[in-house]
């Protein structure tokens, strides 16, 4: 590598209401705020998990000055229609995230599902952008082809 | 908050997660319409100007793209299979894959290999296309 770059430090997630986002991000997933400035032209609101703080995601939402008003709009679109990705996150005790998740209200969009590479479950913000989060087994990617191979043979 | 077609696009994608995490099941339309909040003559209208496609004709790409992973990635039976994603006979099931995949079960799982990317990825990416037959005949051994 020559290039020096290091670490990943802020991920952008495109929010409608970044009170929600909040409720939702910490007081359901477990992320911590970080920075919260109000610049006047926007909030710059960034949280992290305890776990991770140099991973900083930016609750953003769309709109002035960013965006103008048609972009906004169609980026508020495609939040809602599910089609703007989302965030992965990992967990030490996948069914404890789960029933918590769950118990807080959340969208489901997978049930627990185990899996060569772990233990996953999916869900939905209050916005539409997806959370994935996985338990990952503890194997190698080629202990994980060998058992498909297994399967397969 | 949500302005009426937004709020409209988030009531859609809870009917189409519905759809993904129930796709195994027997699709009850008025179940799915009553997530949406719509009549069952509005659902499917609606549905189609939100995402592009029917409820049917996604359940079934979504019925599809699950098949397709487990051909490639288990060896369980084709009929095993149909019956895992949602399909109440082989028959059925073999011609719906072969009009949305453009081969045959049996033949899709002799020329896939087990990949190991999260099944998210695979579920999200290998769905077939609305409209489109996917081409899987290049990858015969032997070609076409």
């Amino acid at each position: 590598m020559t290039n020096h770059i290091k670490t990943l430090r802020i991920t952008t997630l495109h929010v409608l209401d970044q009170e929600e986002a909040l409720s939702f991000y910490c007081g359901v997933l477990g992320f911590e705020v970080k920075d919260d400035v109000d610049m006047g032209f926007m909030r710059w609101l960034t949280i992290a998990l305890p776990t991770d703080p140099e991973h900083l995601v930016l609750l953003s939402v769309p709109g002035a000055p960013m965006h103008d008003q048609e972009t906004a709009a169609q980026v508020r679109d495609l939040l809602t229609k599910g089609a703007l990705g989302g965030i992965f996150l990992t967990s030490d005790d996948i069914h404890a995230t789960y029933d918590a998740v769950v118990a807080a209200g959340a969208e489901i969009t997978q049930e627990v599902v185990e899996q060569p590479y772990g233990t996953d479950f999916g869900a939905r913000d209050p916005f539409g952008n997806s959370v994935r989060v996985s338990q990952p087994a503890e194997v190698s990617s080629e202990e994980i082809q060998r058992q498909y191979d297994a399967a397969r043979a | 908050m949500l302005t009426p077609s937004e709020d409209t696009n988030r009531r859609m994608l809870r009917a189409r997660d519905a759809m993904d995490r129930r796709f195994a099941e027997p699709l009850d339309v008025p179940a799915l319409a009553g997530i949406a909040h719509l009549s069952v003559s509005q659902f499917a209208r609606v549905f189609k100007e939100t995402f592009g496609e029917t409820p049917h004709r996604y359940l079934q790409r979504r019925r599809v793209e699950r098949a397709m992973t487990l051909l490639r990635q288990t060896d369980r039976p084709v009929t095993e299979v149909a019956w895992d994603v949602g399909f109440a006979s082989l028959g059925t099931f073999s011609r719906t894959f072969s009009t949305i995949v453009g081969c045959s079960p049996s033949e899709f799982r002799a020329t896939h290999e087990p990949v190991h990317v999260p099944s998210c990825f695979i579920a999200a990416w290998t769905r077939p296309r609305e409209g489109t037959v996917v081409s899987e005949k290049r990858d015969l051994p032997g070609g076409p």
